[in-house]
């Protein structure tokens, strides 16, 4: 797993890979892509992942629970969990 | 259009026809951008990237009924104010909702004749962080309130895309289309075979006897009938499709079927194609083009040809009822209904097998994310549903007209040519060059359990699996002679002269054999190359090979 080296952006606030997260997980995406993304970084960014977006995991699959469906801003967004740890996000308060 | 990036073939026309780049079509005098006004968002990217190509621009916001209705309030002014071009709503469904575009359309036609520079790259990760950054400041200049979430998406998500009733709801529609496909077509079918069977006949009485004839009746009318007998099911299956997508449900079943799909290797979109294929391959191949990866789609087109096509039935069934009895398992499973199961379950299994290795063995490294927004639900227009199946028709009936008729062609020149001699006592099909190939390849196939007249079937059979069926009709009604045979069904002769192995390693043979000429044409289109359809052709023989050889001798030693 390329992104799960890069759990942690800044001390006093824990960030999440989307991609560990369970169904009804909340919150505002802090960084999108990384050193190892490559041209994921940029599908993500134009399905509309961005820095500061609100997010929510709406929906799992049937099977391992993987894809999952993500909702950001007025968008809901089909993908695998291993794509979706490209995108670390900070829980909401 | 959503994207500038090509991804699919699809998108890149759409594109190269915005920058004035695709051969053949002029530059546009102006952009329409088509905005979903509860999904803003998204579309002013899209028309922020736009006005970088520099052509006269209007954005359309559709949908303003719906919006509002959710209490969502944009201002227009503020929005054309802030994007600097004209801004008009627009409620595309209805009758006059697209007055006020075609005004402000004439207008700007009028005054801005002269295209502008096109400057248009493709993006940089920042250019487009930028564009978000953009389009959130617009949003909070133009929408003076924002609307209530799509209600209804979300109520139909919780059930649709729910881990179990999902899956169920997803299978029972599944089993609904199969069903229209089988059934609803038949009557249409028959129709269309009873009537090229008419012209034929009509052709064989005024024609005087001889090549043209043949040609005519047997080459021309019926093999472009036996390609035609498919069109009632394809309608009725894109029917559906087009139905489901405009409805939104599409991306629902990849979404639930993508994890089954990937074990194999394959995209969840993947998933309608070969669907598809049950029916014809053909239109299983033609619906590849929603899938952005190349690889991805090379791999669904190849593997599509596996999946049990309509043309196979009538090859299965004559074998079935020849060589398994009627009889049922426990009282309840009618056991040739079994094993025309397991020959569908041989087929799907063999595909995902395939797709697996062409996935891990030659193309292994990059793994192509799955990344599928799920539209709001909305009603599909009838006009558009209409529009898209007349089109999906159109291209079939075109290539049954080209491709597939010239292949036609030269299957019934191998079956005809040179024709038998005076007082020839064997059907006239033994003494043609397909007569000549298949005695000549009967010793390839005596291996694998099949006779002589077996592989003379086959060769005509290339051009349709069915075809196969009434290709042993010739060469055993004539060649057995004496009016007893004639009188007895083909199905009755066959139980007669081919041993139980013999019967099983031709169906075994039927899963995998390349044994249609219009679906390697159709591929040859599609991949814009000889290269995968000759490579299809060789690995589906290759695998039929093995398949019938590996069940006859199975077959043998279980003493069968």
């Amino acid at each position: 797993m390329p992104f799960e080296s890069a759990a942690r952006l800044d001390a006093d606030r824990p960030v999440v890979n989307l991609g560990n997260v369970s169904k009804g997980f909340r919150g505002r995406i802090v960084r999108v892509g990384g050193p190892d993304a490559g041209d994921l970084e940029r599908r993500l960014l134009e399905i509309g992942f961005v820095e500061g977006a609100p997010v929510e995991v709406v929906y799992e699959g049937p099977v391992g629970r993987d894809p999952i469906a993500i909702r950001v801003n007025e968008t809901v967004v089909a993908l695998r969990r291993r794509e979706a740890n490209a995108i670390l996000a900070e829980p909401a308060r | 259009m959503r994207q500038d990036r090509a991804r699919s073939p699809d998108e890149a026309i759409t594109r190269d026809v915005v920058l004035g780049r695709q051969a053949g079509e002029p530059a546009p005098d102006a952009v329409v951008c088509v905005a979903d006004a509860t999904n803003l968002r998204q579309v002013l990217r899209l028309v922020l990237e736009l006005k970088r190509v520099g052509r006269p621009l209007i954005l359309a916001v559709n949908m303003f009924d719906i919006a509002r209705h959710r209490g969502l309030e944009i201002d227009l002014d503020a929005l054309a104010n802030a994007l600097a071009i004209p801004v008009v709503p627009s409620v595309a469904v209805r009758k006059g909702g697209t007055l006020e575009l075609m005004r402000k359309l004439d207008g700007l036609a009028d005054v801005t004749s002269a295209p502008g520079s096109s400057d248009w790259t493709e993006p940089s990760t920042a250019e487009i962080r930028d564009a978000h950054r953009e389009a959130d400041r617009i949003l909070q200049l133009a929408v003076r309130r924002s609307g209530r979430p799509a209600v209804w998406t979300a109520r139909l998500d919780r059930v649709l895309l729910h881990p179990v009733a999902g899956v169920v709801i997803l299978l029972a529609v599944l089993f609904l289309m199969f069903q229209a496909v089988f059934s609803w077509a038949t009557p249409a079918m028959e129709l269309i075979k009873d009537g090229f069977a008419w012209l034929g006949a009509l052709v064989a009485t005024t024609l005087p006897a001889g090549m043209l004839r043949s040609l005519i009746a047997d080459g021309v009318i019926a093999g472009v009938g036996s390609v035609l007998v498919f069109l009632p099911q394809i309608l009725i299956l894109f029917t559906f499709i087009i139905l489901l997508e405009d409805f939104g449900y599409m991306a629902r079943a990849a979404f639930l079927m993508d994890r089954v799909m990937g074990g194999a290797g394959l995209h969840g979109r993947a998933f309608i194609p070969l669907l598809s294929s049950f029916a014809c391959a053909i239109p299983g191949v033609m619906a590849t083009r929603v899938i952005e990866n190349r690889r991805d789609r090379l791999a669904t087109i190849l593997v599509a040809p596996l999946m049990t096509c309509s043309a196979r039935i009538p090859v299965y069934t004559l074998i079935i009822s020849a060589f398994v009895p009627q009889r049922t398992l426990a009282g309840v499973i009618d056991f040739q209904g079994l094993v025309m199961f397991g020959l569908y379950a041989a087929g799907i299994l063999s595909a995902l097998g395939v797709a697996l290795v062409l996935k891990r063995v030659f193309w292994r490294g990059e793994v192509e994310p799955f990344l599928l927004e799920l539209p709001n639900y909305k009603l599909p227009d009838p006009k558009n549903v209409v529009m898209g199946v007349v089109q999906r028709a159109n291209i079939f009936l075109r290539r049954a007209g080209t491709i597939i008729l010239a292949m036609m062609i030269l299957i019934w020149f191998l079956s005809s040519v040179p024709g038998a001699p005076e007082g020839a006592t064997e059907p006239a099909i033994n003494y043609s060059i397909a007569g000549t190939v298949g005695h000549a390849i009967a010793p390839v196939l005596e291996p694998v359990g099949f006779n002589w007249q077996i592989a003379i079937a086959l060769i005509p059979g290339l051009a349709a699996r069915e075809v196969a069926v009434a290709a042993l009709g010739t060469v055993y009604a004539i060649s057995a002679g004496g009016d007893e045979a004639m009188r007895s069904t083909l199905a009755g002769t066959l139980a007669a002269q081919w041993s139980l192995p013999t019967a099983l390693a031709l169906l075994a043979w039927y899963i995998f054999a390349p044994q249609c000429a219009a679906t390697l044409g159709v591929v040859r289109r599609e991949t814009n190359s000889w290269r995968w359809p000759i490579f299809l052709f060789a690995y589906m023989i290759t695998l039929a090979y093995l398949g019938a050889f590996m069940t006859f001798h199975g077959a043998h030693a279980l003493g069968l």
